[in-house]
């Protein structure tokens, strides 16, 4: 009986297992070809073995035109955008964590609602509204747009992250005279170091792998961010260079893929997203 | 702080009637003021602006001024075969990359991992997880590249001796939801991960022992189980998909001839390419209200978690 048990076990965990290695090779080809390619000096458009490994395409784009000034734009975009998300919202997050009123529920409604609206869906008018007030082009623009699309999330999600500060160490503080602000800043936000840090680093991704805000909300090449540039691969030249293409694929989405595997560790893995959309 | 002394006991009652719980008043609502005033100017703001030119013949050029025209880019929409062709290809793309592929992809892979050996986990999972983190546009690049003509998967259907053709000029929309369960399934995965994790093992050995096989272990007890999960996971898988833009425009540009343009892709033909920004502004609108009633639907689903 246990013998039967335990093999029929085994059966299981290798007919899983098996299953779990179709859908992993179904989905390793696309970025097996990203990383072939980028080695390869005759990348072409299908997953093969390299014509001999190179460099020479990492080479031909880490030049300031095709990839720093981009990445520095993508930086300078994103990074600002999301200081501007993560200052709101820890800030917001505050009074709604800490202290009850009959606005928390309809505003925290709000919030969630806003979450989950199809921002693509007003990039048109953005646009249109951004061309009234001479906001269109500018990089300051963009960030303000960007920082408000995260900002109901990010909201949410601090929030989350606050409510799990006890809130006795903070009325200790508030008896000794602290203001509120202090209480934030020295005691709440260092007991949910983590917190803040999911906070940030979601933003900042999902601002960095964002195509269409920048695509339609600045205009001069210069300052165009690497989600937007990658598209001048195409066109201007009649031949795609596919192994420069990988090549800055790799490098473009490096930070991302780092920053989260830096973020899934020091939280278990779940991302914390949990927070948010666990039914 | 050196004058505790005064004060040899600090008594209960004191500090009950004393607020210490903070600020009261306005003071107390004044951190939230940032986050609103970026959430009214640019967020707000522009729904305001989309209702309102929803309902002009607001163009990009050779116009002065915007004149109020009512329903007509709403009429008009109805009447455009173009739009009823976004419309239905939204649904399509919706339907079965989210709602059949990402959902069930994501399910089936969460529950396959509850068995799988940890190395053949970890594998899995991180290939899947890579996919969803690359940003949109390397994501269209990777699928461009594996569904065109000479790509990938062509070479696999010729190596297995089967037909091949050019995916992204005669089923695009087949393509691009490929690529969207490529990219997207990782999330569902997450989800349904963290909830079959919380369902108890008693449960469904109990059930087990008691004769009932993997289907019906799955349909009767995990599925309900898990119900507050799918519901959530559809309602948020549904609306990403609505706003999917960067990953078509990469791969088909919403071509050829229109048979990958969702309502994004037409949206922004009509409002840039067409210069119809009132138009094109009143699809957007039209986009917004679907997601607002899908938004509303999954807060229903969340109600009693505020």
């Amino acid at each position: 009986m246990p013998h039967t048990l335990s093999s029929r076990r085994t059966t299981r965990r290798l007919a899983a297992d098996a299953g779990l290695l179709v859908v992993a090779a179904a989905f390793v080809l696309p970025l097996a070809w990203v990383v072939l390619s980028s080695l390869d000096p005759h990348a072409g458009l299908r997953v093969k073995t390299p014509d001999g490994l190179t460099l020479t395409n990492f080479d031909a784009i880490l030049t300031p035109e095709i990839t720093f000034t981009p990445l520095l734009n993508s930086l300078l975009l994103c990074g600002g955008a999301t200081l501007l998300t993560v200052v709101c919202a820890a800030l917001a997050a505050y009074p709604l964590s800490r202290f009850r009123s009959r606005f928390n529920r309809p505003f925290l409604l709000t919030i969630l609602f806003a979450t989950s609206l199809p921002i693509t869906a007003i990039m048109v008018p953005v646009y249109a509204l951004f061309v009234q007030v001479d906001l269109i082009d500018t990089m300051q623009g963009t960030i303000f747009f960007f920082a408000a699309s995260q900002l109901p999330f990010a909201i949410w999600l601090m929030k989350n992250f606050m409510d799990g500060v006890p809130k006795e160490l903070e009325e200790a503080a508030w008896t000794d005279g602290a203001s509120p602000l202090q209480s934030l800043l020295r005691i709440v936000l260092p007991l949910m170091g983590p917190g803040v840090a999911v906070v940030t680093v979601f933003s900042f991704v999902m601002m960095w792998g964002n195509f269409f805000v920048p695509f339609m909300l600045l205009l001069t090449p210069d300052q165009m961010p690497a989600s937007v540039s990658i598209n001048d691969f195409f066109g201007n030249r009649g031949m795609v260079a596919y192994g420069q293409l990988a090549a800055f694929s790799i490098i473009y989405s490096t930070p991302v893929i780092l920053l989260y595997v830096l973020i899934s560790r020091r939280l278990g893995g779940g991302f914390a997203l949990g927070g948010a959309v666990k039914g | 702080m050196t004058t505790t002394a005064p004060h040899p006991q600090p008594t209960k009652s004191l500090r009950d009637t004393r607020p210490a719980r903070g600020p009261r008043g306005p003071l107390r609502v004044l951190p939230l003021t940032p986050a609103i005033v970026l959430l009214l100017l640019f967020l707000a703001g522009p729904i305001a602006y989309c209702v309102y030119i929803a309902f002009t013949d607001l163009q990009l050029t050779g116009q002065a001024q915007e004149t109020f025209v009512g329903l007509d880019n709403f009429t008009r929409a109805f009447g455009d075969e173009a739009f009823l062709n976004a419309v239905w290809l939204t649904l399509v793309f919706t339907v079965l990359s989210s709602l059949i592929g990402q959902n069930t992809l994501g399910l089936a892979l969460a529950a396959l991992m509850q068995r799988a050996s940890k190395p053949v986990r970890t594998l899995t999972g991180g290939i899947v997880v890579t996919a969803w983190v690359l940003p949109e546009v390397v994501a269209g690049f990777l699928l461009y590249a594996f569904f065109r003509r000479e790509g990938t998967l062509n070479a696999i259907l010729d190596w297995l001796h089967l037909p091949s053709q050019n995916w992204l000029f005669t089923l695009p929309i087949l393509a691009v939801s490929f690529a969207n369960v490529w990219r997207g399934t990782a999330f569902s995965m997450l989800v349904y991960s963290a909830a079959l994790n919380e369902i108890p093992q008693e449960i469904t050995e109990a059930a087990e022992v008691d004769g009932a096989g993997g289907w019906r272990r799955l349909w009767h007890i995990t599925l309900p189980m898990i119900r507050r999960s799918i519901g959530t996971n559809l309602m948020l898988n549904t609306l990403q998909t609505l706003s999917v833009f960067g990953l078509i425009w990469v791969m088909t540009r919403g071509g050829p001839g229109g048979k990958s343009q969702t309502l994004p892709l037409f949206m922004y033909e009509q409002a840039f390419q067409n210069s119809l920004i009132g138009y094109g502004t009143a699809v957007a609108l039209l986009l917004l209200l679907v997601g607002s009633l899908f938004s509303l639907v999954y807060l229903r689903l969340l109600r009693t978690e505020v």
